[in-house]
């Protein structure tokens, strides 16, 4: 007998307690006690939803820049933020919006792709991003318009990434819904981000920055 | 009973600089988890609809791994099945052995160091790189970890520095700063990521409805094992499985407010098999079994396979502050290694882990899934009794089944209150049993705290009030 057939069969014996009738899976759409019922949406205004996204992601130590809808603003909010860091030069996906590449910064689109030794020595990465949470202060990539391939976000220890505020929900359930929607259309890997790498593993004391981008650079764009 | 963990808890007992850094490590997490849990008005909504979708999940988990093996062959990945230990060992030694590589790159796994991967895979000339900070601490020492969380929270950064000075080329002016030590990491492990061929990872979540794999992490290691080398092997216990994609909408609140305290770890990497141009090009899922189907068995201990491994309880147990994990002598320490040790083994070990506990609630409070940790522990602690050979003091049992004998009679039972009463006397100062008792009861009493008998007892009370009663209604 394969291992699964003895595995799946091992289960099926150990649970000859569990009904019949019982459904496989537990839906809180169909569980009528108020002790499961959490919130599956926060707060419906978008201009407090983008406020909170602002405070907590600023919260882990992320630099958060807020622009008007404003191409030249949002350019020189960039601008800023590489200087911030003295990058000179920054890595994009292949689809950035035109007007989002900061003057006198190069540039280098990740066509023909670069490998990772170029990645690994790039200043600075500038993406967009598929959601961000505002509860968590999390910004998400699915690798969809204007993110790229993950480790475009992954090698250079400067992440800058704009999120328009209406691409921010409040809750993670609300975000899981819709990412969930995504996995299902395309099967592309997501990325949670809340704030820069971090760990505490000596003495519990926080280190910012170990394996991942030390520095995280948030702008919003109303 | 037997006495491994009260013999393995000794030095840890006697080392207070040990007990000192555990009881500072306890509780600052646990203070700061209890910020972040009030944070959320819903959390104890959110407590029991996790408990709700591990429980159902669980109760049909056949159904779950089938949907999850056809949705993962479905986005272009290979599903593997492993009864146990050696077989999961062996799956992953063949698939590494099949690229040629003689490195791998690792992503902190629990299920991993359960079943001795390292070691299995230095048997076939394969060197696995742990790259959690942590864990690469724990494996350059040859020690063994003792937190689910924070392995290497019993090494204070001066044995970091030396450590690291002694394994890693280039790190002779290091200081004991964090930061300095966390920068020799990232150069160190950045060599490693930028050609490694293969990465093993485990798995915090796994979605059967889409095929989607969840690690959740903070130092970015897993997001580099899981998008850089040609090659990943995830390897996980088949308790892991959630049904539906809507399930980490619960989870991924419940799961970093508990473990990390943070409102979201820094990074969570969700895959789905293999997306051309972007990340591995093949992916392995093993389905590990060693021991969860035996465990699915027995209707009140498979609760513990709900266990999302987030380390809540470790922090608040009393008993784990005073003896660190190392006592425990299993992958899995604190009372969710209690209750997950002996039955994972099949009672082969861990089976004096169920007594490890005062049994005082703490660790069911603080449980995002509310795993009844108490009543488990005391079910374990029948089974082990019944059905581990020679797990029970023959002494204890004769004197357990005296007193059953002595309770199932008022006249013995009263007879027996006075004995106690006039033999305890030469022991008792202040109320309380203070002298050594003789002979085997003095083992028994060294962890306990006795009151001396009463004085009189209720009912003698009792029957003197009622004839004092009388004697006043005779008399005229």
């Amino acid at each position: 007998m394969s291992a699964r057939e003895t595995i799946l069969g091992r289960i099926r014996v150990a649970l000859v307690d569990v009904p019949v009738a019982e459904p496989a899976t537990w839906d809180e759409l169909q569980d009528d006690d108020d002790a499961a019922r959490y919130n599956r949406s926060g707060d419906d205004n978008p201009q407090a939803v983008a406020d909170l996204f602002a405070e907590r992601c600023g919260a882990y130590s992320a630099r958060v820049t807020r622009v008007a809808r404003d191409g030249a603003a949002l350019r020189r909010a960039i601008e800023a933020a590489c200087r911030r860091h003295g990058t000179a030069s920054l890595v994009i996906p292949t689809d950035l919006p035109e007007n989002w590449r900061p003057t006198g910064i190069e540039c280098q689109p990740d066509h023909p792709r670069l490998s990772l030794r170029r990645l690994d020595g790039a200043g600075g990465a500038l993406t967009g991003c598929a959601l961000a949470i505002a509860e968590t202060g999390t910004i998400v990539l699915d690798g969809g318009a204007g993110q790229g391939r993950r480790a475009l976000t992954l090698l250079p220890d400067l992440h800058i990434c704009v999120v328009r505020e209406r691409q921010i929900v409040a809750s993670v359930p609300e975000a899981i819904e819709q990412l969930g929607d995504t996995v299902r259309e395309s099967g592309g890997p997501l990325t949670l981000i809340s704030g820069p790498s971090a760990t505490s593993d000596i003495e519990l004391q926080r280190v910012e920055g170990v394996h991942g981008p030390r520095r995280l650079e948030v702008v919003i764009v109303t | 009973m037997s006495n491994d963990f009260e013999a393995a808890a000794r030095p840890a007992l006697a080392d207070s600089q040990l007990r000192a850094n555990m009881r500072h490590a306890t509780h600052t997490i646990r203070d700061k988890r209890a910020r972040v849990v009030a944070e959320l008005d819903d959390w104890e909504q959110l407590r029991e609809a996790g408990r709700r979708i591990k429980d159902r999940t669980m109760r049909h988990l056949h159904v779950h791994l089938a949907t999850l093996e056809e949705s993962v062959v479905r986005a272009g990945g290979q599903v593997h099945w492993a009864r146990d230990a050696g077989e999961a060992n062996r799956i992953v030694g063949e698939l590494i052995a099949s690229t040629g590589a003689n490195e791998v790159v690792k992503v902190k796994s629990m299920a991993t160091d359960e079943i001795g991967l390292n070691a299995a895979l230095e048997g076939r000339g394969i060197t696995a790189i742990e790259t959690d900070l942590a864990e690469l601490i724990v494996q350059l020492s040859h020690d063994r970890s003792s937190h689910i969380l924070v392995p290497a929270i019993h090494r204070n950064r001066g044995e970091i520095r030396e450590l690291f000075r002694r394994e890693l080329p280039g790190t002779a002016g290091l200081t004991d700063e964090p930061a300095q030590l966390a920068e020799a990491a990232r150069r160190h492990l950045r060599r490693k990521f930028l050609s490694a061929r293969v990465a093993i990872s485990g798995a915090n979540f796994a979605v059967a409805e889409t095929g989607t794999i969840c690690v959740v992490e903070s130092e970015g290691n897993g997001r580099m094992c899981t998008t850089l080398p040609h090659t990943l092997i995830t390897v996980m216990g088949i308790e892991k499985v959630l049904p539906r994609f809507a399930d980490l909408g619960v989870m991924l609140q419940l799961l970093p407010r508990s473990s990390t305290a943070e409102r979201m770890n820094p990074y969570s990497s969700l895959w789905t098999g293999v997306t051309p141009g972007d990340g591995p090009r093949a992916f392995h899922l093993v389905l590990l079994d060693a021991g969860r189907s035996a465990t699915l068995a027995d209707q009140i201990g498979r609760e513990a396979l709900n266990c999302i491994r987030c380390s809540a309880c470790l922090n608040v147990c009393p008993v784990y502050e005073r003896t660190g994990g190392h006592a425990y002598e299993s992958t899995y320490p604190g009372p969710i290694g209690a209750i997950l040790t002996p039955q994972l083994s099949e009672f082969r070990s861990g089976t004096s882990l169920p007594w490890a506990s005062s049994l005082c609630g703490a660790c069911y409070e603080v449980c995002p899934v509310k795993i009844d940790i108490p009543t488990i522990l005391v079910h374990l602690r029948g089974r082990v009794t019944r059905e581990v050979p020679n797990s029970g003091d023959p002494g204890e049992a004769q004197a357990m089944r005296m007193l059953a004998r002595v309770f199932a009679s008022r006249s013995r039972y009263e007879r027996a209150q006075r004995v106690a009463r006039a033999i305890s006397r030469p022991f008792v100062r202040d109320g309380r049993i203070a002298r050594r008792l003789p002979g085997p009861l003095a083992r028994w009493q060294t962890v306990r705290d006795l009151p001396a008998p009463a004085p009189e007892t209720f009912r003698e009370w009792w029957r003197e009030r009622e004839r004092a009663e009388r004697r006043k209604a005779e008399r005229p």
